[in-house]
């Protein structure tokens, strides 16, 4: 599998403050990485790197084989942007703002009409984005992103504020995107989204990546104590080492339907962070 | 080694959405047709002995070339910049140069469309209505270049206001104030607007002074340096 993505040692400062520091991690094609820190942890500083839209003090970037650094025409013909600020026209309806992309982008028109239907919008099509809720604006800001079915998708905190009902319907929305052979790489704060949409995340913390990894193998990693802890129905809590040395125990429990719950000791990815940085990722 | 390629499709794009919004923003639709409205009723409604020919014509022609252009462009780019409209439009592969001609084309036909309309209240012959709508056009086009200037220097729209504000005052009063006062006449003389104030005097008697569009030029130069130092150290950014 061929990167898309490669920062290598990436560094940038500014105004004595270090920004990012030797970054370093690649995304491949065809997968959903996920980059994760807290507010103000250098995520869109990056993203305004690997776009083109900043330029790195020292170290490399490179997007779909070419220097962030020199992208032209046909690199951000490939690109497909969600930025944190919208960037939507206000008085314009939802409609009106993905002709305006359609046309810059030479798009047809019936390419609109099948964004918005899958996105949820039709119905709304004529409405002012001024009028649209956060949620709405967000899923139309999405289908800006996808109307030129770029090969990459950048995707700044494309869920954030939402409610759950459209996380999971932009989740969706990325999911089918993954399945026609997009890379999408999106910045969250949020554990969940990430451990449940991403192949990969880097951790990132004060410009530095503290970890990198499969959501899955990084969890197992710090899983430290590998242990099923139990509530029973009579109240009591029991701890068990996750290994053939508890079987016996687990299935005379299991026989008796003592169980009231049961649950791994395995870390998410906010424990991790937490663990490796002394703070949430709030 | 950059490569100025200037795509029509993309001004077009540009201008169109602009159209679309100026419609749904009253603010800079109301600049664009409150003084040829006026223009309209009060040359039709006042008339005083020993008023001027065509008083109320180069008045208020000339306080919309100091008004309508300079805020409409300020406003409109000022506000693309808060909401990071323009970043957006950066990474569509919509040049700096693309941008700012859709917008300042789109711009300065609206205002040359209420020129127009303050052309036709003066029942100009034919020569003469040429002759002032070319003035206006030139002053529209440097009013474009000041509010280009002020809305690539400012953060926000408040930032945009506070700015145009003094400013449009000064280029669209100061022709005014300068036929009351000889002091403030002499000074006002410097002005791009207060030339093209003269220059509508004159397009009655098809007689232009080359002192007087010195003195535009001077304007131009002056106003294409500070929209170069201001698009040198903001950009579109």
């Amino acid at each position: 599998m061929n990167n898309a993505i490669t920062v290598e040692n990436v560094s940038l400062r500014f105004a004595e403050k270090t920004i990012l520091n030797q970054v370093t991690f690649h995304v491949q094609e065809g997968e959903i990485f996920g980059l994760l820190g807290p507010s103000g942890a250098g995520k869109t500083t990056l993203i305004k790197i690997l776009t083109g839209q900043h330029r790195q003090d020292s170290g490399y970037a490179e997007l779909l084989k070419k220097d962030t650094r020199k992208l032209g025409v046909r690199e951000h013909e490939q690109i497909g942007t969600m930025m944190d600020s919208l960037g939507l026209y206000d008085r314009l309806s939802a409609y009106d703002n993905l002709l305006f992309y359609a046309e810059i982008c030479h798009v047809g028109r019936s390419r609109i009409t099948d964004l918005l239907k899958s996105i949820g919008l039709y119905e709304s099509r004529r409405v002012a984005v001024s009028k649209l809720s956060k949620g709405m604006k967000n899923r139309l800001s999405l289908a800006r992103a996808l109307l030129n079915d770029a090969k990459i998708l950048f995707l700044d905190e494309p869920a954030c504020g939402l409610d759950p009902a459209t996380t999971q319907e932009i989740h969706r929305v990325l999911r089918r995107q993954r399945e026609k052979g997009k890379t999408i790489f999106l910045t969250t704060h949020n554990m969940f989204e990430a451990q449940s949409l991403c192949d990969h995340v880097a951790l990132l913390s004060k410009g530095s990546i503290i970890e990198y990894g499969k959501p899955a193998d990084i969890c197992k990693k710090y899983n430290h104590t590998d242990e099923l802890r139990m509530t029973l129905k009579d109240g009591k809590t029991l701890s068990l080492k996750n290994g053939s040395a508890s079987a016996l125990l687990m299935k005379e429990l299991l026989e008796k339907e003592a169980i009231q719950t049961i649950h791994s000791t395995e870390p998410t990815l906010e424990d991790v962070f937490i663990e490796l940085t002394g703070r949430g990722l709030d | 080694m950059g490569t100025f390629a200037l795509s029509l499709s993309n001004m077009a794009a540009v201008f169109k959405k602009q159209l679309k919004d100026t419609f749904k923003n009253k603010t800079v639709l109301i600049q664009f047709i409150m003084l040829p409205v006026l223009t309209l009723i009060m040359n039709d409604a006042i008339r005083v002995e020993g008023m001027p020919e065509h008083f109320f014509i180069n008045l208020f022609a000339t306080m919309y070339t100091g008004m309508a252009p300079l805020t409409g462009i300020a406003a409109v780019i000022a506000e693309e910049k808060e909401k990071n409209t323009l970043r957006v439009l950066r990474m569509s592969n919509v040049k700096p140069y693309e941008y700012l001609l859709g917008i300042g084309g789109y711009i300065w036909l609206a205002c040359m469309a209420g020129a127009s309309v303050i052309c036709a209240a003066g029942s100009f012959k034919t020569g003469e209505a040429a002759a002032f709508l070319a003035v206006m056009a030139a002053g529209i086009l440097i009013s474009l270049l000041v509010g280009a200037a002020i809305g690539i220097w400012s953060k926000n729209q408040m930032m945009a206001t506070s700015i145009v504000l003094p400013v449009m005052m000064i280029f669209s009063f100061l022709p005014m104030l300068s036929m009351f006062n000889e002091d403030i006449a002499r000074v006002a003389k410097f002005t791009y607007t207060e030339q093209v104030r003269i220059l509508l005097l004159q397009t009655a008697s098809a007689h232009i002074g080359i002192g007087d569009i010195g003195i535009i030029l001077g304007n131009v130069i002056l106003f294409i340096t500070l929209f170069a130092l201001a698009y040198k150290k903001c950009g579109l950014e």
